[in-house]
């Protein structure tokens, strides 16, 4: 499966006195970067496509498909968090697990899926062991197997590499700049580091205010020296 | 609406109508005898009544001004000193009274302050004539000082250790000596905390039972409580009951009411940041015997109760019949009590959880379960109790009926404590997994199995170990309901009290503490998540 497209028209959403709307347009295949100051909107975005939020109105299409009425889990998303990706009670190979069977009823092919997601993510013979028992880097993997698994087309990642290291960081971001290499996913990332949306991204939005600014090809949206809000945010 | 939440809703629902059932039943009951015949006019003009209402506030205010009032220094003293040994132990010494039966601790106070207690024989010693005399106010101040002084204490402290560090810092700058450290950073703290604290204790010692009932009770020392007891147990007057009972209500729901939100900003919250060293802390030697004589007020009775257990004849008491059927009994009505709560408890949280899910304007299930729990500790055990009295009175024996209604009393006791220890944790569970387990479609009976049995089982056990030991301690609904065939342990314990069985006493009150801090401790121990993970 190769990515699929996403596409938010005029979706409004409104907290307390805080509101936002989005207009954007994401062809299948592409890595976009989220950036923007704090307030601008960045993760709410993301619950909207996940459906952790529901907009007051507009569309939100997945492959075409409005997924509005759907509930988090009937959604063709996956959704990495900053943290609580995991289960800490559960090892993570049930965790992963759980990627394919909310009850845990695995044929022998779901067994082999889960060894084949274990191996790619670099976390082989460890399957046993509980999220605590795991440093940072570790977990975020665990995470990015269950992703794996779940097989959706869209990978939303709210941030989950924002508590590692520098070093540890760029590993994570090319595992995943990888894995979308092998054609299986689309990809939304918010990050506060314009580096990792130059390392790792093809597209990069910026927002600003509650809305889209601009989104264009990672390169050329950071070139662009007419958006006022996007130099104040980078402070260059 | 899916399956889940019907079922969540459903169970939320039967929850709150059997909850509002119960107080509403006892309401009714009252109501409807008080308006029935003459009879409430002429008891509200009959000087006994508002001779008792007088005494229930004189009490209580005389308690809380002196629980409070001391507790002011010996906080401050705690503040001052963090570096002592022992302190962590009488810190935590200071949380045992509250935890112990009403009763155990009666009895720890008369050993101590009787008339052939420890302090009078001292004075004797010393040639004075023993001279204290624990029944009456003096034995009910004692007590309600040492059961809420440790408290205020505790809470007080709570706070002046939330005084940010940079406060601490900015005094040693400007070398504050001690008086302007009051002025300017301790009292402020204190004077906040001061209503909060006091409406607590003085809420406390209005509605309590067991000490005044054991310690008063006479006709100068009786309140609204202790009288609806007496007006149902002995003169078999339910009119004047009802009238007390609805009096006791009223001046509750006032008391409630004009503290604001009793269970506010009560809870001692870890201080943030590193802790400053303090510059101002001249002259050790007060802060000493303000702590020293703070602890040998605790620590005494504590004390006394466990010397006086071993003297008794606790292997005489082991082949006693009584006893082992007032073990027994307590036992199961107090696992009943417990496990209904829970139930309760559960159906009510899980609302909650669903209603937020689909966060649609105020959640009707969060409103009501926030009055329901409130409503509770306006609505004392004893006047519940004393509404389901008159109410079964016209049904049938009360007396085979007893058990049921103590099950149900103390489970709706039980019902705020525990939602205190299970809301927090279903809430911050729900937090950590609920868009995990939405976007896994983990939902139904594969949560609870996978997610939150697991996590929840700690505080589980914990709420199911405060309800049974609170079940057990109670001598209050249990004091209107027992009989000859129906006998708890307190209930036992103070008929031998009563009858001045003091040895027979304090083995059964050595019997009921291990009971009630065992099963605490046990709940402790329970394995569980305790290490903090981030996944």
């Amino acid at each position: 499966m190769s990515g699929v497209g996403l596409k938010l028209s005029d979706v409004r959403f409104a907290y307390a006195d805080w509101q936002v709307q989005f207009d954007m347009d994401v062809a299948p295949g592409w890595f976009v970067a989220v950036i923007g100051p704090s307030g601008a909107g960045k993760s709410t975005l993301l619950n909207l496509v996940a459906g952790f939020e529901q907009p007051s109105s507009g569309a939100i299409l997945i492959d075409g498909e409005d997924v509005c009425a759907l509930p988090p889990a009937r959604r063709p998303v996956t959704m990495l968090f900053q943290d609580h990706n995991l289960f800490a009670h559960l090892d993570i190979h049930t965790n992963v697990a759980l990627g394919i069977s909310p009850a845990l009823k695995l044929t022998a092919a779901d067994r082999d899926r889960i060894t084949a997601a274990f191996d790619r993510v670099g976390l082989s013979g460890l399957e046993r062991r509980r999220p605590g028992e795991l440093s940072g880097g570790q977990r975020q993997r665990a995470a990015i197997a269950r992703a794996l698994v779940r097989d959706k087309p869209l990978l939303l990642l709210d941030e989950p590499f924002a508590a590692l290291g520098p070093a540890l960081k760029n590993d994570m971001l090319d595992l995943v700049a990888e894995i979308h290499r092998e054609g299986h996913m689309t990809v939304l990332m918010v990050s506060h580091d314009p580096q990792d949306a130059r390392r790792a991204a093809s597209h990069t939005v910026f927002l600003d205010e509650g809305g889209v600014v601009a989104l264009d090809q990672t390169k050329a949206l950071f070139a662009r020296k007419d958006l006022a809000g996007l130099k104040a945010y980078l402070g260059a | 609406m899916n399956r889940e939440s019907i079922f969540a809703f459903g169970g939320g629902g039967l929850s709150l109508a059997i909850i509002w059932t119960v107080i509403a039943g006892a309401f009714a009951a009252l109501v409807m005898t008080a308006a029935g015949g003459e009879g409430p006019s002429a008891t509200l003009s009959d000087p006994y009544l508002w001779r008792v209402v007088r005494f229930t506030l004189w009490q209580a205010a005389l308690s809380t001004i002196l629980s409070v009032g001391f507790a002011v220094p010996v906080a401050r003293a705690f503040a001052r000193r963090r570096g002592f040994a022992g302190r962590r132990v009488l810190l935590a010494l200071f949380a045992l009274p509250l935890a112990l039966p009403a009763l155990v601790v009666v009895l720890g106070v008369v050993e101590v302050w009787g008339r052939t207690g420890w302090f009078n024989g001292l004075a004797e010693v010393a040639g004075f004539e023993p001279a204290l005399n624990v029944y009456g106010l003096s034995g009910i101040l004692l007590a309600h000082v040492f059961f809420n002084l440790p408290l205020a204490t505790r809470l007080l402290l709570a706070h002046l250790d939330r005084v940010p560090a940079e406060n601490w810092r900015l005094a040693s700058q400007l070398d504050m000596p001690a008086t302007a450290v009051w002025r300017f950073i301790e009292w402020p703290v204190l004077k906040a905390a001061l209503p909060g604290a006091a409406s607590l204790v003085f809420m406390l010692c209005v509605t309590s039972f067991t000490v005044v009932l054991t310690l008063g009770g006479g006709p100068r020392a009786t309140t609204i409580e202790v009288a609806i007891y007496q007006a149902l147990r002995f003169d078999f007057d339910p009119v004047r009951a009802v009238t007390l009972a609805l009096l006791q209500l009223v001046l509750c729901g006032v008391l409630v009411i004009s503290a604001g939100r009793i269970t506010g900003d009560m809870q001692a919250q870890p201080s943030l940041g590193k802790r400053a060293a303090r510059a101002d802390l001249d002259g050790w030697i007060g802060d000493a015997v303000v702590i020293g004589l703070a602890g040998l007020f605790v620590l005494l009775p504590l004390v006394a109760i466990v010397t006086s257990a071993v003297r008794s004849d606790l292997a005489r008491l082991a082949v006693e019949t009584a006893m082992w059927q007032a073990i027994f009994t307590s036992t199961w009505v107090a696992l009943s009590a417990a496990a209904l709560c829970l139930i309760l408890t559960a159906g009510l949280l899980s609302a909650v959880r669903a209603s937020q899910r689909r966060h649609a304007g105020k959640p009707f299930f969060e409103w009501n379960t926030d009055v329901a729990g409130s409503l509770i500790l306006v609505m004392p055990p004893i006047v519940l109790g004393a509404g389901w009295f008159v109410l079964l009175r016209g049904v049938g024996d009360i007396f085979t009926l007893a058990p049921l209604v103590v099950i149900i009393v103390n489970a709706l006791m039980a019902l705020p404590f525990v939602l205190r220890v299970l809301g927090p944790a279903v809430a911050q569970a729900n937090l950590d997994h609920g868009r995990l387990c939405a976007s896994l479609d983990l939902a139904g009976w594969n949560r609870l199995r996978l997610v939150d049995w697991p996590v929840l089982q700690r505080p589980l056990a914990l709420a199911l170990a405060f309800a049974m030991a609170l079940s057990i301690g109670d001598l209050g609904v249990i004091a209107l309901f027992g009989s000859e065939d129906f006998t708890t342990l307190p209930f036992l314990l103070y008929q031998r009290f009563g009858t001045y069985r003091i040895d027979d006493a304090a083995g059964l009150a050595l019997i009921l503490t291990v009971y009630c801090l065992g099963l605490i401790a046990l709940a402790d121990r329970v394995r569980g998540e305790r290490r903090k993970v981030t996944g």
